[in-house]
Order: C-alpha cells, then sequence, then structure tokens
C-alpha cells in the first residue's frame, strides 16, 4: 500500500514517532548538507577559488561523520522497535539513501581536489561551460531527490530517474568535444583531464540522485525499481501490476 | 609451481569463491527467497462465507479463506476480532457453547466438517488444539502423552511407550523428562507443560495442529522453544496460530491473516504482510497506529 508523508507521526507510541521523525530530520539535513558541498566545489571550480575548494574538503568530513550517526540512529529504531510495513521500508530507504548521499559528497571533494590541481598550475582551462551546464543539471536532480524525499512526491522522483539519462547524454558529448580539444593542442591534456575527472564526478552525482529516487519510490510504493526500465518504473508508480 | 598447483589456480580462476561458500551458488539463493503464493498449495482447510453467531450477535460476518496444507498460517488482530473464534471452528469447538449457531461451510480435506453425522471426536483427533494456558493432567508425564491413545483403545504397551517417547521427541521434550516420565505432569515449568500438551496432541496423529497463543504465558526463552517446534511440525502438520505478538507471527508463519471485528481484511504470505500489506487497516494494525 502507497504510503503518505504524515504517516511516520501517527503511531501510538509518541517516542516511536519521535525516533522515525528524528531519523527523517537528520537525513534531509545531510541532505542539505551535501548540496552545499556541491554547490561550493562548483563555485570553487568556476571562480578559481582556492580558499573555499579547501573548506569543501574539510567537511566532508562533517559528511562522514553524519553518515555513521544515521545509520547508528536505524539500527537502533530496528533494534529497539522492530518496524514493519511502511515503518520498516523507510528505515531501510534512509540507510541506502545516506549512503548515496555520503558518495555524493565525496564526488563533491574530488571536485574541490581538481579545484586545487588546476589552480596550482593556474591554468585556463577548456570546458567549463560544459562543467556550468552539467553541474546546474545534477545541481537540480539532488534538490529535487530531496524534495520528492520531504513530500514522499513519487512523480518528481520519476522524473529525476529520468533527467539521469540527459545528463548521461549531456556527459557524453562534453566528453567528445573535449577529446577534440586534447588532440587540437596536447599542451591543454593535464588541465582538460582535470576537467573530464570533474565532468565524471557531476555525472556520478546524477547517478546517486538517480538512485536517491529509486529508493523513495521503494519506500513509497514498497516496489523494488533498481535495475527497472523507465517504462516498468513509471508502471510501478501509477500502480499498474 | 607443481602441475597440480596448477591446476588448482586453473580451476579456482574458473570458479572464483567457490572455497568460501561451500558449493552454494546461484540457485541455493533463489531457493531461499522462494516466493509462497497461495495458488500453488495444497489445501487442508476451506472456509466458504462462514458466518457465526453467538445468540444475536453475529461475530464472523462470512470467511473465505484457504488454509494451506504443511505449512504455518497465524491469526492476527486486535481483541474480539474473531482470531480465537474462527479457529475453534475448525475443530468445532464451539459446539460446546451455548448459543452459537454456524453458517457457511468448512471443509477439512474436502469434506464438510459440520455436515449431519460428523464423527466429532475423530474430527478433534485429526484437529488438535492446544490452548495459551498449559492444560495437563493432573496425570504422569508418561499418562498425560499415552491419554490419546488409551481413549482409542490402544493398550499395547510397546506400542505406547515407542508413541510416548516419539511424540515426547516431535516435541522436544524428551530429553528433559526421559529420566522422569512417572513423575507428575504438573511438576514440569510452564513451557515444559506446554510442550508436553503439544506432545500430547501429536501423539494422536493428527493432520491439523490448531494453537490458541501458545505462548503468550511463557517467558521469551521457552517461547523460542515453542517457535522452533513449530517450525519443526510444519514438515509433519498444518499449523494454525492465534497470537497477539505480531513479532512471533512474523517468525513462525509463511501465511498471515489479518483479522478486524469479524472479518477477514488480508490474507497472504507473512513476508509480503509484513512489508509491504494491501490494505490500509492491516498497515496501520502492524505499525501500531491509530485504526
Amino acid at each position: 500500500m502507497p504510503i503518505g508523508h504524515e504517516a511516520h507521526l501517527q503511531h501510538i507510541s509518541k517516542r516511536f514517532n519521535n525516533e522515525l521523525k528524528n531519523l527523517r530530520d537528520h537525513m534531509l539535513v545531510m541532505g542539505g548538507m551535501v548540496e552545499k558541498q556541491v554547490q561550493q566545489a562548483l563555485t570553487s571550480l568556476l571562480t578559481v577559488d582556492s580558499e573555499l575548494a579547501s573548506d569543501v574538503k574539510s567537511n566532508d568530513k562533517e559528511v562522514n561523520k553524519l553518515e555513521l550517526i544515521i545509520d547508528e540512529e536505524c539500527t537502533n529504531v530496528i533494534a529497539l522497535q522492530q518496524p514493519a510495513a511502511s515503518d520498516l521500508r523507510l528505515v531501510i530507504t534512509i540507510t541506502k539513501m545516506v549512503n548515496d548521499l555520503e558518495r555524493i559528497g565525496d564526488e563533491a571533494k574530488k571536485i574541490a581536489k581538481s579545484t586545487l590541481q588546476l589552480s596550482d598550475h593556474g591554468l585556463a582551462p577548456l570546458g567549463l561551460a560544459e562543467v556550468r551546464v552539467i553541474g546546474n543539471h545534477v545541481r537540480k536532480m539532488l534538490n529535487d531527490s530531496l524534495d520528492a524525499f520531504t513530500r514522499f512526491d513519487t512523480a518528481l522522483a520519476y522524473e529525476v530517474i529520468k533527467e539521469d539519462e540527459d545528463v548521461d547524454a549531456e556527459y557524453r558529448s562534453a566528453m567528445r568535444a573535449l577529446v577534440t580539444n586534447m588532440m587540437e593542442d596536447a599542451r591543454n591534456i593535464s588541465s582538460i583531464l582535470q576537467i573530464m575527472w570533474v565532468l565524471r564526478s557531476l555525472e556520478r552525482v546524477g547517478d546517486h540522485s538517480r538512485n536517491l529516487c529509486q529508493h523513495i519510490i521503494y519506500m513509497v510504493e514498497g516496489r523494488d525499481v533498481r535495475h527497472s526500465s523507465l517504462k516498468e518504473t513509471e508502471e510501478v508508480i501509477h500502480h499498474n501490476p | 609451481m607443481s602441475d597440480e598447483n596448477l591446476g588448482q589456480a586453473a580451476s579456482a580462476e574458473n570458479n572464483p569463491g567457490a572455497g568460501r561458500t561451500h558449493g552454494l551458488d546461484m540457485s541455493a539463493i533463489k531457493q531461499t527467497t522462494e516466493e509462497l503464493s497461495i495458488e500453488k498449495e495444497d489445501i487442508a482447510l476451506t472456509c466458504d462465507q462462514v458466518k457465526l453467531f453467538y445468540g444475536q450477535k453475529e461475530a464472523l460476518h462470512g470467511i473465505d479463506m484457504q488454509i494451506p496444507k504443511k505449512r504455518v498460517t497465524a491469526f492476527i488482530g486486535p481483541s474480539g476480532c474473531g482470531k480465537s473464534t474462527l479457529l475453534r471452528c475448525f475443530n468445532r469447538m464451539n459446539d460446546l457453547v451455548d448459543g452459537c449457531r454456524i453458517e457457511g461451510q468448512i471443509r477439512l480435506e474436502g469434506s464438510d466438517i459440520y455436515e449431519k453425522g460428523t464423527d466429532v471426536t475423530d474430527l478433534r483427533r485429526r484437529v488438535g488444539m492446544v490452548f495459551q494456558k498449559p492444560n495437563p493432567f493432573p496425570k504422569s508425564i508418561y499418562e498425560n502423552v499415552a491419554y490419546g491413545l488409551r481413549i482409542q483403545g490402544i493398550n499395547q504397551k510397546r506400542l505406547v511407550d515407542e508413541t510416548v517417547e516419539w511424540a515426547l521427541k516431535s516435541a522436544a521434550l524428551w530429553d528433559e523428562v526421559k529420566d522422569r516420565l512417572n513423575d507428575s505432569a504438573l511438576g514440569l515449568s510452564g513451557g515444559q507443560q506446554q510442550r508436553l500438551v503439544i506432545a500430547r496432541t501429536v501423539a494422536v496423529k493428527p493432520e491439523v495442529l490448531l494453537l490458541d497463543e501458545p505462548a503468550s504465558a511463557l517467558d521469551p526463552l521457552s517461547t523460542l522453544k515453542i517457535e522452533e517446534l513449530i517450525h519443526e511440525l510444519k514438515d509433519e502438520y498444518t499449523i494454525v496460530i492465534v497470537t497477539h505478538n505480531m513479532q512471533q507471527a512474523a517468525r513462525v508463519s509463511d501465511y498471515t491473516a489479518f483479522m478486524y471485528i469479524g472479518d477477514l481484511i488480508e490474507f497472504g504470505p507473512t513476508s509480503q504482510l509484513f512489508t509491504n500489506p494491501v490494505s490500509k487497516q492491516t498497515e496501520d494494525y502492524i505499525t501500531g497506529r491509530y485504526g
């Protein structure tokens, strides 16, 4: 049975309500942190701000800490409250989403490292336009994923999953353009390689956002849509068997 | 490196991980997550539009249900929802209640158990029952188990001895009582008494075991022993258990029926009912929400 976003606050046990509410809130805090990390990593790259890039690098530790805390909270809820049905799906989904969020955090850190590398060499790299476009695209996806989680909005989650295919296409065409640039002038190779790593990271952020949304659909509908086609996913959210 | 070693290395390459998994492969994993479906089961008990009245009051409102053979089926639901009432229909225990009337049909292996001329004693041998409070007779452990055989007129000592031992072993009680079979059953602990009652029930080789909250008066370890016993007994018997403990229903049963004020709300494989129930009422009940 699909479940609404207020359902986790309607238990007879107030303590259980509070624990589930905390879990949700903490995951959203982590989501907000990761969003900010991605945004700042991109800004540091586009404005060649190595100080900001260093901040992003060190803030990743905070993201990692949150992952451990939330995972422990999930373990405690399972052990002490024995959640069932939609409550169980919520807790399981959060442990999985936290994992994807942590890895998005890692990608932000990698982008920050690339910023530091590029600013060390003082090069004005090619491909920043592609970074900006794909970066904004995946930031929107991440933002929508977290909104979809807040509202238990499977239609929005589905849109994000669909968007990921566009990002993959943008990524492939950017790669082709950058390879051409490399062939044209071998002196650009080292800086373009850094940008390729950045694009790769952004593409992974898109993949992880898609994963987040697949977890959300499982949480709401109780049907696992990982490794399903877009069409199969669409059928699940429209309740076709 | 000798030839033999090379050979080993080559086979390990062909089948990496084989040494760690003791020969388990993908097919074993598929088997452990086998999907149950009532359509694929042999059916032991069938309810057709079963209605039950206590005087004027209708306690069951037309239950349709099929209970699969050699599986554990759990009935859950709030107090007064009719789960014990339905359970007691299966061996006609409700016949003993004044003003109790039943409509519809309950079939055991295809034949209507409420048909005129049904031998109720024989029915209760085929459909055994264990209650919430252990109710051993004030006799020796041995005589408790032998009781069912005696009333069937079976008295040959060897046969009775063998059956008592077998039944006590089935109920996982033999090792604890084999040296004091002639002691009073009332000296056993609550958990042992309950297993003794189960031994007494299986001694007459029933087809169906009805358990009405068999562990609710027991401590957690005795409860686990009873649950383990249920798990072992389902190879031989169809088991129907009523329980207020949802975790227990989840642990022991293959199928779960959720009842609410005399109606069967949802019936399906336990794993599905506890992860993704179809009905909102089921969801609210198993997750502890306001109904």
